[in-house]
C-alpha cells in the first residue's frame, strides 16, 4: 500500500516539479520563498469550509500551523473552533452528514484525498478531548493501547514507552507505583494529562487540544499549561479555548472565530475574522471585532 | 424592585404545615396503587411455587435425578430430561450467542443507519423477537427436521430451532449494551490511530460485556423453559437415555413436565412439581450467574 502521507522531506522537491518551467522569473522566486517557509507549515487550510447537512458550520477558514508552535483557537461558542480542529485529524468523518469543502494540508498533502487513510492521519496527528476520556483499563493499557494498535508488541518497547510517555505528560512521579490501577481512578486533572500522556505515546507530530481544561480547576489548569511549554518543541500544537487569558499565556499565534448571521437563512455560520501573533492580536488587533472579544467587550 | 422577604416566624409555619389535602391524598393513593400491583405480582408467584414445592416435596430428592423416566410411578425420574435440557440450552448458547453479538456490532458500529436494507433487517429484528416461539417449531419441522436439511429429531435440530428463539433477544440485548459504551471511549481509541475493528475489538466490545453476558444469559434462560417449538421436533417422546451427542434423540425439562402432568395416574402429578422445582432452580441459576457475572466485570475497574 502507499503511504498517503509522505514524510515532509520532500516538499520542497515537489515545489519545484510543479513549477517545472512553465512559470515566470518572479513566480519562480515567490515559489521558492513561499516553500522555504513551507517547512515550518504543517497543516495548512484554504477557504475551508465545514458542512453538518446542508447547514454551514464554518467558513473562509485560512490557516497555517506552523512546526514547534502552539496556535490558540478563540471565539464564542458556536463560531466552529472544535470543527475546524476536527477536521485536522478527520475525526469530523464520525458525524454524519459532515462535509468539508475547500483544502486542508499536511505538509502539503490534502489530508482529504481518497487515497488518505484516516488512521494513518489521526496516527501522526493525534488529539486530547474536552472531556478525559481514559479508557477504562489500568493506566499502563491506557498508554500502551495506541502503540500496541501500531504493532508495538514487545514487552519491553511498551514499558519503555509508558514511561517515556508518562514522564512526557509529567505523571510518572504520580503514578510510576500504580500502573496497573484503573485509570478511571485518577483526579480530573491526572486523567487529562494522562490522556496527553497516552496521545504522545503513539509520537504523533501534531497535537489537537479540544478545550482541554475547560473541566479543570485553576491549579490542574495551571499544570497542563506548563506541561504544553514544555512539550512544544517537540509537538506542534493546536488548542481550543474558551478562555481568553489561557490563549494569551501559552499560544505564539491565535486565530480569532465568530459567527456571522447568515442573509439566507436565520443560522449562524462560524467564520475567521483574525489570524496572528497571539502578542499582536491581544494588543493590537486588526479587526475591531477581534478587538472587542479579546477585551471583553463582547461574546 | 425589592424582594418579600418572608418573616422567619412565617417560614418556620410554612415548612411544617403539611401539603393541603387533596395534593396529600393523591400522594398516598398513588403509592398504594404502586404497592398493590407489586403485591398482586408477587403473590401470585409465590402462591405458585409454594404450592408446587409442597405438592413436589416428596419426591425431591436423589432419586428423581437419578432415575430415568419410567411407565411406573415409584420408579420414574427425569435424568434423560435434566441432560436433554443441558445439552440442548448448551448447544443453543453456543449457535446464538457468537451470532447475535456479531450481528449487534454489526448493526451498532459498522451499519450506516440510513441504508435502507440496514432498516429493514432493523425492522425485521424486532418483528422476529414477537413471533410466537411455535412457528419457530414448525419452521424447523418443515426445514431442519424434515426438508433440505433432515437432521431428525436430535439435539443439534432443537439447538438450532432454540437458538432462532433466541437470537434476536441476543441481538436486541446486546445492541442495548453497545449503545451504552460512552463514545468517548470510540473517539479515544479513533484519535490514536487505531482502526475501526481495533477499537471496537479492544475498547467497546470489553466495555460492553457486562450487558451482553447479562442480556444474553437471560436470553438463553428463556431457551431452557421453551416448549412449544420442541414439541414440533420430537422432543415429547419417551426418552430413557442421556444425549450422547449432537445426533442423540433427546428430551428436556418443561416437556418431560408437562408429560407427567398428562398422565392419568395421580402417583405422578408430584413427580411433574418436583420436576418443576428442578427446572426453576435451573432457572435461578442462570439468572444469578448472569449477575454475578456483570458485577465481576463492573467491579474491575
Amino acid at each position: 500500500m502507499v503511504n498517503p502521507m509522505q514524510p515532509p522531506m520532500q516538499k520542497e522537491d515537489e515545489m519545484v516539479d510543479r513549477l517545472d518551467g512553465s512559470g515566470t522569473e518572479q513566480q519562480l522566486q515567490d515559489a521558492v520563498t513561499t516553500a522555504a517557509a513551507d517547512t515550518k507549515i504543517v497543516v495548512q487550510t484554504r477557504d475551508l469550509a465545514v458542512y453538518y447537512g446542508s447547514f454551514r458550520a464554518v467558513r473562509d477558514v485560512d490557516l497555517d500551523i506552523r512546526r514547534g508552535e502552539i496556535t490558540a483557537f478563540i471565539g464564542p461558542s458556536g463560531c466552529g473552533k472544535s470543527t475546524v480542529l476536527r477536521c485536522f485529524n478527520r475525526m469530523n468523518d464520525l458525524i454524519e452528514g459532515c462535509k468539508v469543502e475547500g483544502s486542508v494540508t499536511y505538509h502539503g498533502l490534502d489530508l482529504y484525498a481518497r487515497d488518505a487513510e484516516a488512521v494513518e492521519v489521526r496516527r501522526r496527528i493525534g488529539m486530547v478531548f474536552q472531556k478525559a476520556n481514559p479508557f477504562p483499563k489500568s493506566i499502563y493499557d491506557n498508554i500502551a493501547f495506541g502503540p500496541r494498535v501500531n504493532g508495538t508488541k514487545k514487552r519491553s518497547d511498551l514499558d519503555e514507552i509508558v514511561e517515556r510517555s508518562l514522564r512526557g505528560a509529567a505523571l510518572w512521579d504520580e503514578v510510576k507505583d500504580r500502573l496497573k490501577t484503573s485509570g478511571m481512578g485518577l483526579s480530573g486533572g491526572q486523567q487529562q494529562r494522562l490522556c496527553i500522556a497516552r496521545a504522545i505515546a503513539v509520537e504523533p507530530e501534531v497535537l489537537l487540544m479540544d478545550e482541554p481544561c475547560s473541566a479543570l480547576d485553576p491549579i490542574a489548569t495551571s499544570r497542563i499549561e506548563d506541561l504544553m511549554q514544555e512539550i512544544k518543541t517537540q509537538y506542534t500544537i493546536v488548542i481550543v479555548t474558551h478562555n481568553m487569558q489561557q490563549a494569551a499565556r501559552v499560544s505564539d499565534r491565535t486565530a480569532f472565530f465568530t459567527t456571522e448571521l447568515n442573509t439566507e437563512s436565520d443560522r449562524r455560520t462560524g467564520r475567521l475574522i483574525e489570524f496572528g501573533r497571539t502578542t499582536k492580536m491581544f494588543s493590537t488587533p486588526e479587526d475591531e471585532r477581534t478587538e472587542q472579544y479579546v477585551t471583553g467587550r463582547f461574546g | 424592585m425589592t424582594a418579600q422577604v418572608e418573616a422567619p416566624a412565617a417560614i418556620a409555619v410554612a415548612l411544617k404545615s403539611p401539603p393541603a389535602g387533596s395534593r396529600r391524598l393523591k400522594d398516598v393513593l398513588f403509592k398504594g396503587v404502586l404497592l398493590t400491583s407489586l403485591a398482586i405480582a408477587l403473590g401470585v408467584l409465590l402462591t405458585l411455587l409454594v404450592d408446587t414445592f409442597i405438592e413436589g416435596r416428596p419426591r425431591l430428592n436423589m432419586d428423581l435425578i437419578s432415575n430415568m423416566p419410567s411407565a411406573r410411578p415409584a420408579r420414574a425420574g427425569i435424568q434423560s430430561a435434566i441432560f436433554g435440557s443441558l445439552w440442548v440450552v448448551g448447544l443453543t448458547a453456543a449457535i446464538s450467542l457468537p451470532l447475535g453479538v456479531s450481528a449487534a456490532l454489526y448493526l451498532e458500529e459498522f451499519a450506516h443507519k440510513n441504508r435502507w436494507y440496514n432498516r429493514v433487517i432493523e425492522l425485521n429484528i424486532q418483528n422476529l423477537a414477537g413471533v410466537p416461539s411455535i412457528v419457530y417449531g414448525i419452521l424447523g419441522l418443515a426445514f431442519v427436521a424434515r426438508g433440505s436439511l433432515g437432521w431428525g429429531f436430535t439435539v443439534r435440530t432443537a439447538a438450532l430451532i432454540l437458538s432462532m428463539v433466541v437470537l434476536p433477544t441476543v441481538v436486541i440485548a446486546s445492541r442495548e449494551a453497545i449503545r451504552a459504551v460512552p463514545s468517548s471511549l470510540r473517539q479515544g481509541g479513533l484519535a490514536l490511530g487505531a482502526t475501526q475493528w481495533q477499537t471496537v475489538y479492544r475498547q467497546v466490545l470489553p466495555a460492553a460485556v457486562p450487558g451482553i453476558a447479562t442480556g444474553s444469559i437471560l436470553a438463553t434462560s428463556r431457551a431452557l423453559g421453551e416448549s412449544a417449538p420442541l414439541l414440533m421436533v420430537g422432543a415429547l417422546t419417551f426418552v430413557t437415555f442421556n444425549p450422547d451427542g449432537f445426533d442423540s434423540p433427546y428430551t428436556v425439562l418443561p416437556l418431560q413436565i408437562f408429560r407427567y402432568i398428562s398422565e392419568a395416574r395421580s402417583e405422578f402429578k408430584p413427580l411433574a412439581a418436583a420436576a418443576a422445582i428442578v427446572l426453576v432452580l435451573f432457572l435461578v441459576l442462570m439468572n444469578s450467574f448472569a449477575i454475578v457475572v456483570r458485577n465481576r466485570f463492573q467491579r474491575k475497574w
